[in-house]
């Protein structure tokens, strides 16, 4: 989908065919076909409606975090405070809520407005004080986590039923929680296709200085992908909490949520240096991801090889697409033109 | 890099700008560069420190914290020249662990095994770096990306082989690297080793940043591209850089092991090593910083960290201040550097707008373009 914004017209013209994001889907059906092979040996079916629920469940949190970690990356930066933002969530829902029905609303309006905040300070410190994306949000982050070190030993908080609820229920095999991930991730489609910011975010993400060159504010699309990172991952926070029914200081971190949505953004073809990309992409790296998470649980691999195959497989994909982008990238000028 | 050129004239016969005043306006201009500025830093924060605690300012316990110190600012000299060549190095934890692991495994019986097991460790250093750098340069595989695998993997193949018994306690004789040093010295009662590792490595640091290695090393995190068309093979240049970083990480290690023999160790430990540079006024994305301001960098966040715990702030509140001033400290040194740049250069008609520093992220773009 992103193709037909992004990729040169040339691209079509040459005959070279697939979008980028038509190849990590491509990638997924494979990991789906050796998956389900994989699994079948180990005498388990991939198809059951279990399984399939397991599966979707893995993607709904990585997912939402992955979907904001999108949008930063597209407009050229990067978000390192992702776990402690979920973190912080998880604790600011749960002990807002404390048990109580009726304190939901007020605790998720609340969760996500310190989120915004967070992610308006990480906009702020890379926009005005030029301050490169990986220093203000690691920063931010030790600043956050700071906090939660000092003001919460343990977990906190309790989720109400009525809102546990959330994570427990299914509609078929798939659980709402995805379906709110995927809902978040239409929205984002839309901002990104459909609006004039999320039109701006490929352009600055794309060239700062061509941008700004163009009459663009380049500050305003660095700033609102910031937020709207942050307020993702509030809601990822929100739904662990759903999951956990009480927040934790440390449920980020050790999701590893920063390094891994990362992973997931660039295994879905959006370049990390910005401007090209999309969220249909993100999903189906987030997919493969929970795809060959449940295939190696399936055939109880270790989980500490998981790691080396998760780290093999990025490095590898990553050097698939950079050697595609090289190759289909049309010539700017002719070389008469050039002289 | 203007007080690291070499003291000779240019062509054209003048003196070179940045020659052209005495030794004290240099070393006054110099220290108004982010890069100088982290030296004032230092002295400040050792001052207050022995202000609050005079215990501190006694040699012996300075020199103690100057070797315990010494880890991280290797580890911070080996990030600044995988930074400064436009790159990042995230698998440096990864490596410290590993290597502290193959050290608590393999060095446990007798002191006949330390050297085999001290040419394993740089070997497996060499060999990690060697792939971080031709992933990133031949497979063109952005180098974040790139050493985020290794790191993954790292860790994987270290807690898979290692399983989950504790890590065995290498020899006395190597933990001595670490914790020993020499004994009976007049004034400060002990040299430890680790100062003298770190003191050697930042002396053939220096000396190699002022060889065509380093200088082609700077021009390249400049500008790949420039440095390529001069003539400079920019993928094994921006190798070495990555085998360095990891070497310098396993020497790291090497002296971990003295103190612990955990498998937390290493981790973090890229990001302190980032940290550190960037206090030292290196600029992520290439071609600024000097390799001495890395090294002073991990003095002193390591010197705020103890003039934290003088001062009786809660050490919870460590992450907090560290995440202020790595913003504080590349916030101010993005505008430094651009002001130092203009008054260097003739001034340009066709300059637009306020000219910030968009820099490019340092490792997300596609590798070298050979």
């Amino acid at each position: 989908m992103s193709a037909t914004v992004t990729s040169p017209r040339g691209l079509r013209a040459r005959g070279a065919g697939l979008s980028s994001t038509a190849i990590v889907y491509l990638v997924l059906l494979g990991a789906i076909v050796i998956g389900a092979i994989l699994t079948a040996t180990a005498g388990r079916n991939f198809f059951s409606s279990g399984n399939i629920s397991a599966i979707l469940t893995a993607t709904s949190i990585l997912g939402l975090v992955a979907i904001g970690q999108t949008l930063v990356i597209l407009v050229g930066s990067l978000d390192l405070s992702v776990p402690y933002v979920v973190s912080l969530s998880s604790l600011v829902g749960g002990t807002m809520m404390a048990g109580q029905t009726g304190n939901i609303v007020p605790a998720v309006l609340v969760t996500v407005g310190v989120a915004a905040a967070i992610g308006l300070a990480n906009g702020l410190i890379v926009s005005q004080l030029h301050v490169h994306g990986f220093i203000a949000t690691l920063g931010v982050g030790l600043i956050v986590s700071g906090y939660l070190g000092t003001n919460y030993k343990g977990s906190a908080g309790s989720a109400p039923g009525a809102f546990r609820a959330i994570d427990e229920t299914k509609i078929g095999p798939v659980p709402v929680s995805v379906l709110i991930m995927v809902a978040f991730a239409a929205l984002a489609i839309l901002l990104l296709q459909r609006t004039r910011i999320g039109h701006h975010m490929y352009a600055v993400g794309g060239s700062p200085e061509v941008a700004r060159l163009s009459g663009l504010r380049t500050s305003p699309p660095v700033v609102v992908a910031h937020v709207l990172c942050s307020v993702m991952s509030a809601l990822a926070g929100l739904l662990l909490l759903s999951r956990l029914s009480v927040g934790s200081p440390t449920i980020g971190s050790q999701g590893g949520y920063d390094l891994l949505s990362i992973a997931a953004v660039v295994l879905g073809g959006t370049l990390l240096a910005g401007g090209r990309g999309g969220i249909l992409g993100t999903l189906g790296g987030v997919a493969i991801f929970a795809v060959m998470d449940s295939t190696m649980g399936a055939l109880q691999v270790n989980p500490f090889l998981k790691d080396v195959v998760r780290g093999v497989i990025i490095i590898a994909a990553v050097a698939v697409y950079a050697r595609r982008n090289l190759q289909v990238r049309p010539a700017r000028f002719s070389a008469q033109e050039a002289r | 890099m203007t007080t690291t050129t070499p003291d000779r004239p240019d062509p054209a016969g003048r003196e070179l700008p940045a020659h052209a005043r005495p030794l004290g306006a240099r070393l006054a201009a110099g220290a108004a560069t982010p890069g100088g500025a982290v030296y004032v830093l230092v002295a400040v924060l050792l001052v207050s420190i022995i202000i609050s605690n005079p215990n501190f300012g006694d040699p012996s316990s300075l020199i103690r914290f100057a070797g315990r110190t010494a880890p991280i600012a290797i580890a911070a000299m080996g990030q600044y020249y995988v930074i400064v060549s436009g790159e990042f190095d995230l698998s440096m934890g990864a490596v410290v662990t590993t290597q502290v692991i193959i050290a608590g495994n393999m060095a446990g019986e007798s002191a006949g095994q330390v050297v085999p097991v001290l040419v394993l460790m740089l070997l497996v250093g060499v060999l990690v770096g060697l792939v971080n750098g031709l992933a990133t340069t031949l497979l063109r595989v952005p180098s974040f990306i790139v050493t985020l695998g290794t790191m993954l993997a790292l860790f994987g193949i270290v807690r898979y082989v290692a399983g989950v018994a504790p890590a065995g306690n290498p020899v006395d004789e190597f933990r001595q690297i670490g914790r020993g040093g020499i004994e009976g010295v007049p004034v400060v009662e002990v040299v430890p080793y680790p100062l003298i590792i770190v003191v050697v490595l930042a002396a053939l640091a220096a000396y190699s940043m002022r060889r065509p290695f380093g200088r082609a090393l700077v021009a390249a995190g400049d500008n790949s591209e420039a440095a390529r068309l001069g003539g400079t093979s920019v993928w094994w240049i921006k190798t070495r850089a990555f085998i360095i970083s990891s070497l310098s990480a396993s020497v790291a290690g090497i002296i971990l092991v003295g103190y612990a023999g955990g498998r937390a160790v290493g981790e973090g430990y890229e990001f302190s090593a980032i940290t550190a540079v960037v206090v030292g006024g290196v600029v992520l994305g290439g071609g600024r910083g000097w390799v001495l301001s890395a090294a002073a960098g991990a003095y002193a966040l390591e010197l705020l960290f103890v003039l934290l715990t003088v001062l009786e702030v809660p050490s919870t509140w460590r992450p907090s201040v560290q995440g202020l001033i790595i913003i504080l400290a590349v916030a101010a040194s993005a505008r430094v550097w651009q002001v130092g740049r203009r008054a260097a250069t003739v001034p340009d008609p066709d300059r637009s707008g306020p000219g910030h520093p968009t820099q490019p992220i340092p490792g997300t773009h596609e590798g070298e373009k050979r």
